[in-house]
């Protein structure tokens, strides 16, 4: 058949596979993160990236995907911690700290001017896939629905009032946490195939558009890891047709989603 | 209202020397309360008094020193204690794709919200919220309910899991005269017709004239606590609200 003509190469069926498992994943996350309203940490955590490559170097850890993870992780409780205590207002302190990683990342990253060996990881490489990265993704996948089983029904009620779920006995700071720790897996887990720049608008797409037009937690999740799906099946088809990058062109199909969720949501509520 | 449970008066809940500290500031001290199931205990004090600290502590949302007690009066023997609590507000913006269920589920059961409704857990939310003649808004997204409907919704979650006590941070805003009238008209039918006491933080007076059994005058400590009488002809009381009245 011609219309399937991509899936006779390898690293096409790869690549299809890596969206099926990271666009429900993102669907599943970026519903908790838009109604959190955390758009802003899991951005800084995509940056962070870099710095998490950079420690790798510095200490001399060959595989950098380790040091990116830890990195991530750590940044994240501190992120959380920090914006529990500090008065001012989150974003700056996010901005703040992510900004002076990300530099740092950056300044270590770039000495010798050796920068554009990491450049890649900016736009991300789904096409360069391979099964055992698949295998890792297709576990973050299992841990989170388990999370989202055990976990979600919580996190939501901690969300809506802490004390009134501190009446519940759940416990906000652990909930919290445990968030912010499996957004920043998730997000080191695939920032190489989707890349640091794009990656925030793959987490906050779906859900805002699903948000747009869902009146109740269930649509809320249904139409997020739908529009996901569809952004992530219909980017590779078209990318690989028109030979452009797939990151971006998800994107921007998600994006197109958005509007036209947006109008159609205005029209219905108004 | 149905499901009538009257109060046995028997049970007590004792507050012992409660104190709260935040890093060098003490923000209450030395808190000994006394209630009986079956009653409307009002606190009441100005701004920045520790009323709201009060009920975090009792929550256990803050660290605090002191004990609270529960107690059968009838054999001294001491229980566990459920606590119900309605906040103030919730932290729910426009557009929120949270229904009254959601909301309710996700506090009330482990049968994750995000997949199907659970009919066991539907029916017994709507049981409960029929109680405040608010089961039509089961299916309604939260961030749309008026001041009036939030209320009634979330004090039928908070007698769900039928508390000993009931904690109630009055709402200040999105409530109008009527909708006020209402709210102090179910809590009263509420400690009639439950077994349960009740702690009101308010910040009307008038309201508090009307319905509590007991007042409790709130500034760091207590400053004084009896009935409404006694505490309104208290010169704490003058003192304090005499104050507010000049700066206002």
């Amino acid at each position: 058949m011609e219309v399937f003509s991509w899936l006779q190469y390898d690293f096409m069926r790869y690549a299809f596979v890596a969206i099926l498992v990271i666009t429900p994943l993102f669907g599943l996350m970026g519903t908790m993160i838009v109604n959190r309203k955390m758009a802003f940490f899991s951005d800084a955590l995509g940056h962070s990236a870099l710095t998490g490559i950079a420690v790798g170097v510095v200490f001399g850890i060959e595989d950098t995907n380790i040091s990116m993870i830890v990195f991530a992780v750590i940044f994240s409780l501190l992120l959380n911690q920090i914006s529990s205590k500090i008065a001012a207002s989150t974003d700056t302190v996010i901005s703040v700290f992510s900004s002076c990683s990300m530099a740092l990342g950056l300044a270590i990253l770039s000495r010798g001017g050796n920068f554009s060996k990491y450049s890649s990881i900016l736009v991300g490489d789904i096409l360069s896939i391979t099964v055992q990265e698949l295998l890792y993704l297709l576990l973050i996948l299992v841990l989170t629905f388990g999370f989202w089983i055990f976990g979600f029904n919580k996190l939501l009620a901690v969300s809506l009032n802490r004390t009134l779920a501190k009446s519940y006995h759940i416990s906000a700071a652990w909930m919290e946490n445990l968030f912010a720790i499996l957004t920043a897996l998730i997000v080191m887990v695939s920032i190489k195939w989707i890349g640091i720049l794009i990656i925030n608008a793959l987490l906050i797409l779906p859900a805002a558009s699903s948000r747009n037009i869902s009146e109740n937690i269930r649509e809320y999740h249904f139409f997020s890891i739908v529009f996901s799906l569809f952004s992530g099946i219909l980017g590779l088809v078209i990318s690989y047709y028109v030979n452009v990058a797939t990151g971006p062109t998800i994107v921007m199909i998600a994006s197109i989603i958005y509007f036209i969720t947006y109008i159609w949501g205005r029209k219905n509520n108004l | 209202m149905k499901k009538i449970i009257k109060p046995c008066g028997l049970h007590c809940i004792k507050v012992n020397h409660l104190g709260v500290s935040l890093g060098n500031q003490e923000i209450l001290k030395d808190i000994n309360l006394h209630m009986h199931c079956g009653s409307l205990n009002a606190v009441i004090g100005p701004n920045g008094a520790g009323k709201s600290t009060l009920i975090r502590a009792i929550l256990g949302d803050i660290p605090h020193t002191g004990n609270i007690e529960f107690k059968d009066r009838e054999n001294g023997q001491i229980q566990k204690l459920k606590i119900g609590y309605v906040p103030q507000s919730l932290n729910i913006e426009k557009q929120t794709p949270v229904s009254v269920y959601d909301m309710i589920a996700s506090y009330q059961s482990h049968f994750p919200v995000f997949l199907v409704k659970n009919r066991k857990v539907k029916n017994k939310i709507l049981d409960y919220l029929k109680v405040f003649e608010a089961d039509y808004l089961l299916d309604k997204q939260v961030c749309n309910l008026s001041g009036g409907e939030l209320q009634r919704v979330l004090l039928s979650m908070a007698i769900m899991d039928s508390p000993n006590l009931l904690l109630l941070d009055e709402p200040v805003s999105g409530i109008d005269r009527n909708g006020m009238e209402l709210f102090y008209k179910t809590i009263y039918q509420l400690k009639e017709h439950y077994d349960l006491a009740i702690i009101l933080i308010s910040h009307d007076l008038d309201y508090v004239k009307r319905y509590a059994d007991k007042v409790i005058l709130l500034e760091k400590t207590v400053l004084k606590q009896g009935s409404v009488k006694e505490v309104y002809q208290s010169k704490e009381f003058l003192k304090v609200f005499q104050l507010e009245k000049e700066e206002t």
